[in-house]
């Protein structure tokens, strides 16, 4: 198991935060160059697209593509929103971003704002990043000194503001339209599309929302060219990304590796393995929002959209949760509906009323109260939520729901006194 | 109601956005640490500063779960309960603090220091479990860490 440092190269070092040391390293060369060269921003975008670079926020959007969306001839102005929300369980790589490299960030801001023809950037950091928001806003604050944000940066005739804002401990800030709404000062409620945020986002204008490790990307890919990019790892999604790693292994924590290797390996090999030497029982590969995969899977899978795709999973945040032999899955399952329903905006009806009706039935099979017919109701649920909602919160709920429920089914049986087994009911 | 450096504090803050609403969260995030929790009359000052109707505001305190609309203790203690933590010693750090403060979900202490609340996945699960002292974070806590965190915040 090869693991990379594209993202993570500078992660160690000392000073890794200060401006000095990333210009040292070559850092804002390529972003200066671009506006010196007064590069042309469709050829930027071009580049992007060419390089494969897929979201890493979650839903995994061509980046380059999202871009070339932003309508050129709109007279409103253009916004860039970083997404610092970073709240998906299981999901902890862009803080290591914020806290460790924030001018790699800051750089692909530069960059990604000027290709969008973007004049106003704002990175959204969830307020529980306290360390992360003093060295992002430090950050920002050292480049505006060495005039590299600003007005007519270098002499460019480019400017470029770059402020930081934040949330206040919601999920559902992390949907793009929720934290679009979130910026705004109003209720953070997701917004129906289309209109996509590409054509009006933020305060009714053409902007572009990105993951925080989507945008570090972008200044590799500027330096080394689309062809370096679109080499690395799988050639249908290609790319270096930060995984990270929680639960039941020996050495839990974030990796960075090209998509395209053996889930196992990074189990076996970086991880340490199980911890304490146990059996592996499940894993949760995407964030707390994608399918449930069996260790015969999980020996299987390549870490890459169509590896994952063939285990009906996702690769969604690359939040990678690991249960052993010792965990019940209903216990599990029923942390994680918690969490949505907890998180539930409330906008929709079924995402609203489903999540807490299943955290009811879940908790009845719990404490041996359940009926093997909860199952399906369980799954009828799920149906009835799942596509019918304004944002993919409730899908996001659904699936690890129905998938855990399915293949785990045997756990929930367990639960579930003879006399309200199904042969009992029907008898 | 707020000292002049504050203000001007707050001053950069809402020159940053296009609109002063925009404002709402970091503006109210940042008089939520000088004051401990947002009471009626904070609100208000807010609402006026960012041009608004103290509803808005409301709208806004009320949906979010790090903006406090009620009274908290002198410390407020996040501890997380999502699944990366729960399996691994999350649930017992939980059950300590509970049993340590003599205080129930969202309990305050009898003398007013410590406000037990949970918190959903703090970005931070390859280190679990984690908490939150007033908002800053803490890795890999054991029950016998948890009581010297405690212990050091005064
Ligand atoms: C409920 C929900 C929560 C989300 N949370 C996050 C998040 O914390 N961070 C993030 O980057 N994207 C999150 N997303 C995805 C965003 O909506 C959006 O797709 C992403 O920020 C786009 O950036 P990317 O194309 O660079 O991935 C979330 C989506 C949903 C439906
Ligand atoms: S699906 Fe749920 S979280 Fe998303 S908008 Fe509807 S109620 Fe809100
Ligand atoms: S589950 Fe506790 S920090 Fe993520």
């Amino acid at each position: 198991m090869k693991l990379s440092n594209v993202i993570s190269a500078r992660f160690d070092k000392e000073g890794s935060t200060k401006l000095k040391g990333y210009r040292e390293d070559g850092g804002y060369e390529t972003f200066l160059k671009v506006l010196k060269e007064k590069r042309d921003p469709a050829q930027l975008i071009d580049e992007v697209k060419t390089s494969g670079l897929r979201g890493r926020g979650g839903a995994g959007f061509s980046t380059g593509m999202k871009w070339s969306f932003v309508p050129k001839d709109s007279p409103k102005p253009k916004y860039l929103c970083v997404n610092g929300d970073e709240s998906e369980p299981g999901t902890f790589k862009d803080r290591q971003i914020l806290e460790k490299d924030p001018h790699q960030l800051l750089e692909g801001v530069g960059l990604a704002s000027y290709a969008i023809g973007a004049h106003t950037a704002y990175i959204y950091l969830r307020c529980e990043f306290k360390q992360g928001i003093a060295t992002v806003q430090k950050a920002i604050r050292k480049a505006y000194e060495a005039g590299l944000f600003g007005k007519d940066i270098q002499g460019s005739g480019y400017d470029l503001d770059v402020h930081l804002t934040m949330g206040a401990g919601a999920y559902i800030c992390g949907e793009e339209t929720s934290l679009l709404n979130s910026i705004e000062g109003v209720r953070p409620y997701p917004r129906n599309k289309p209109p996509f945020p590409a054509v009006e986002g933020l305060f009714a204008c053409p902007t572009i929302v990105n993951n925080v490790e989507t945008i570090s990307n972008i200044p590799h890919i500027i330096k080394n060219g689309a062809d370096w990019h679109a080499k690395l790892g799988h050639a249908e999604d290609p790319g270096s990304r930060l995984w990270c790693v929680s639960g039941h292994v020996e050495k839990p924590g974030v990796y960075e590796a090209e998509t395209g290797f053996k889930l196992q390996d990074l189990i076996d090999g970086p991880c340490g393995g199980i911890r304490g030497g146990k059996k592996l029982k499940a894993i949760i590969p995407g964030g707390s929002s994608s399918k449930v995969l069996l260790p015969d899977e999980v020996a299987q899978v390549t870490m890459d959209t169509p590896g994952i795709r063939a285990m009906g999973s996702s690769l969604g945040s690359a939040g990678i949760i690991v249960l052993d032999e010792t965990t019940c899955m209903v216990d599990a399952v029923l942390n994680l509906m918690k969490f949505y329903a907890h998180e539930s905006c409330g906008q929709c009806t079924p995402c609203r009323e489903g999540t807490p009706w299943i955290v009811q039935i879940l908790e009845r099979i719990e404490r041996g109260e359940g009926r093997e017919v909860d199952l399906e109701l369980i799954e009828d649920l799920a149906s009835n939520i799942e596509g019918r909602t304004v944002c993919a919160l409730a899908d996001g709920a659904c699936w690890p729901l129905v998938s855990i429920v399915k293949k785990f089914r045997h756990e929930f049986l367990a639960k579930i006194p003879a006399a309200a087994r199904k042969e009992a009911v029907t008898a | 109601m707020f000292s002049a450096d504050l203000v001007t504090e707050l001053e950069e803050i809402r020159g940053r956005f296009p609109y002063p609403k925009a404002a709402m969260v970091p503006v109210l995030r940042r008089v939520q640490e000088e004051k401990g929790w947002l009471d009626g009359e904070t609100q208000a000052w807010v609402a006026e500063f960012l041009s608004v109707e103290s509803i808005e505001v409301h709208e806004v305190v009320s949906f979010y779960p790090m903006l406090y609309g009620q009274p908290v203790g002198k410390h407020v203690v996040h501890v997380c309960r999502t699944l990366s933590c729960d399996v691994c010693g999350g649930k017992e750090l939980w059950k300590h603090l509970e049993k340590k403060l003599g205080v129930g979900r969202n309990g305050t202490t009898a003398d007013g220091r410590f406000t037990l609340r949970a918190a959903e996945c703090l970005a931070s699960c390859g280190t679990a479990p984690v908490m939150l002292i007033d908002n800053e974070r803490h890795e890999n806590v054991g029950p016998a860490d948890a009581d010297k965190l405690l212990e050091a915040t005064s």
